[in-house]
């Protein structure tokens, strides 16, 4: 078992998530970052879909109540081994400053973080509340059996490199991009800054507003993981794990599944601009 | 005339606008290479394995979709039972020329079908709602809705699963578990689902 001592400013326990129930209205959730999630999880013998602890903006400390084999990933933290697996005795503390560079730390347990599955999964979803509470002061963190876990002699093969705020996220169009003013072009052309109050459920952006060419309401659609929506205000969101399954407002984008798991690494204040995927810009393969 | 139109949303999805939602999610669910149907009001989102042949199959399988037929194989209606209780009740009445007695007896007279969910886990989306009661959402969304609470704004009607903010507004109340994490399944209303409410003066409400 493990202890927090202090949980950090968004620490939460996080797997692959719960997707294929959003038509009932559930979010997929599951780790912002999982690649990285998936290396802990390998670095210590764990299955990739293993629960891990998700530390957004560091500040965890967490103490071993037993012998445990620890992995971290993601932005690198200092003073701590990073991607690379440890070993925790009865006592030893843990702690995890700030990132320097990216926002999303990995902490990986052999036998992974054994709290009850809900829909099939660990994660926390802070938009639904479904899966466990965030992590708080005092809680005491039980870990699965690892008598069947193996860790490698040498690191598993892959690499995931210190993650750092991305400054470029590839994007493809959305559905809705007739309700702006040349919205692709304007979301290109224009650096955006991350707004303060980004979460799991998503990051908004300030910057030039798209201009609105409609005003009639759009009726409510599915949204995915990277949609970028643009409310009435014209400054984009661009939708997390914990996105809602449905929302009013267009989608004039989507990010590059491949540049999913940088979002995660972003923080307030960061400049970012999109870039249109080459060959994205017409309708190939809708006609 | 054009049944199904499909928009891209990236190399991993499409969101086909068609008139049937619930009955194209329903015909698309299965097909090889779709991972996942959403639908919307005027439409189904479609997560795919990224293969053009997999958008190939859904444009056509959309394209076959007409409103014909039930969307739900199952044959039940399930019945809520609600007190009309609701703290928007009589504003609703007042908006529509009508009394609370008429809100209710029109909000009960109809059957519902659920044409998608959305907004929180369980939350659907009932159509079918009478139009002397389409009223807008409230102007100023309350911060805490109660569990349970029996709702309309505009063409809809619903039942929130949990409390949560909302600005729809609130006929009445039931005690019927929408939402049940350890049922299966956990929502008690899906896209297809046909509902009728019933009003009952008890707060021992049920569903059957």
């Amino acid at each position: 078992m493990i202890e927090i001592i202090e949980p950090g400013l968004a620490t939460t326990v996080q797997d692959h998530g719960r997707p294929g129930w959003a038509a009932l209205g559930v979010p997929p959730s599951g780790a912002l970052d999982r690649s990285a999630h998936d290396r802990a999880n390998a670095l210590v013998g764990n299955a990739p879909d293993t629960a891990t602890i998700e530390v957004v903006g560091g500040g965890l400390r967490m103490r071993a109540l037993d012998r445990h084999v620890v992995a971290l990933t993601g932005a690198w933290c200092v003073g701590v081994p990073m991607d690379v697996a440890f070993t925790m005795e009865p006592g030893d503390v843990l702690a995890l400053e700030p990132p320097a560079e990216g926002a999303c730390t990995y902490v990986a347990v052999a036998g992974g973080v054994d709290v009850p599955r809900v829909l099939g999964s660990r994660s926390t979803d802070r938009l639904s509340r479904l899966g466990p509470a965030p992590l708080g002061r005092g809680d005491v963190v039980p870990v699965g059996g690892a008598s069947e876990v193996c860790v490698a002699a040498s690191p598993p093969p892959g690499l995931v490199p210190p993650r750092a705020a991305p400054s470029l996220i590839r994007i493809w169009p959305g559905p809705r991009t007739d309700r702006h003013v040349d919205p692709l072009g304007h979301l290109t052309a224009h650096a955006w800054e991350v707004g303060r109050d980004l979460d799991r459920v998503g990051i908004r952006l300030t910057g030039s507003p798209l201009v609105r060419t409609r005003s009639d309401e759009l009726p409510s659609e599915g949204l995915v993981t990277g949609a970028v929506q643009v409310p009435h205000d014209g400054r984009p969101i661009v939708m997390l794990a914990d996105h809602p399954t449905t929302g009013g407002y267009p989608v004039v984008a989507v990010v590059d599944p491949a540049d999913v798991d940088l979002l995660a690494h972003l923080r307030p204040g960061d400049r970012v601009r999109f870039v249109l995927v080459s060959g994205a810009a017409t309708d190939e393969g809708i006609t | 005339m054009e049944r199904a139109q499909i928009l891209p949303y990236g190399p991993r999805a499409v969101l086909v606008e068609t008139p049937w939602p619930a009955r194209c999610a329903r015909a698309l669910a299965d097909l090889v290479g779709v991972e996942e149907v959403v639908p919307g009001a005027c439409t189904v989102l479609v997560r795919h394995d990224g293969d053009p042949r997999t958008v190939a199959r859904v444009r056509e399988t959309a394209g076959t979709v007409d409103g014909a037929g039930p969307v739900d194989l199952d044959s039940r209606t399930v019945v809520i039972d609600v007190v009309y209780d609701g703290a928007d009740l009589a504003a609703v009445g007042s908006t529509s020329g009508l009394s609370t007695d008429e809100v209710v007896a029109l909000h009960t007279s109809v059957e519902y079908v659920v044409a998608f969910c959305g907004f929180a886990p369980g939350f659907a989306y009932l159509e079918g709602l009478p139009a002397e009661l389409h009223v807008p959402r409230r102007s100023t969304p309350r911060s805490r809705v109660p569990a349970g609470s029996v709702a309309v704004a505009g063409p809809f009607s619903a039942v929130y699963p949990m409390a949560s903010p909302g600005g729809w507004n609130l006929l009445g109340h039931t005690d019927v578990p929408v939402w049940d994490t350890t049922a299966d399944p956990p929502a008690l209303l899906a896209p297809g689902t046909r509902v009728r409410f019933r009003s009952v003066s008890s707060t021992r409400a049920g569903a059957t």
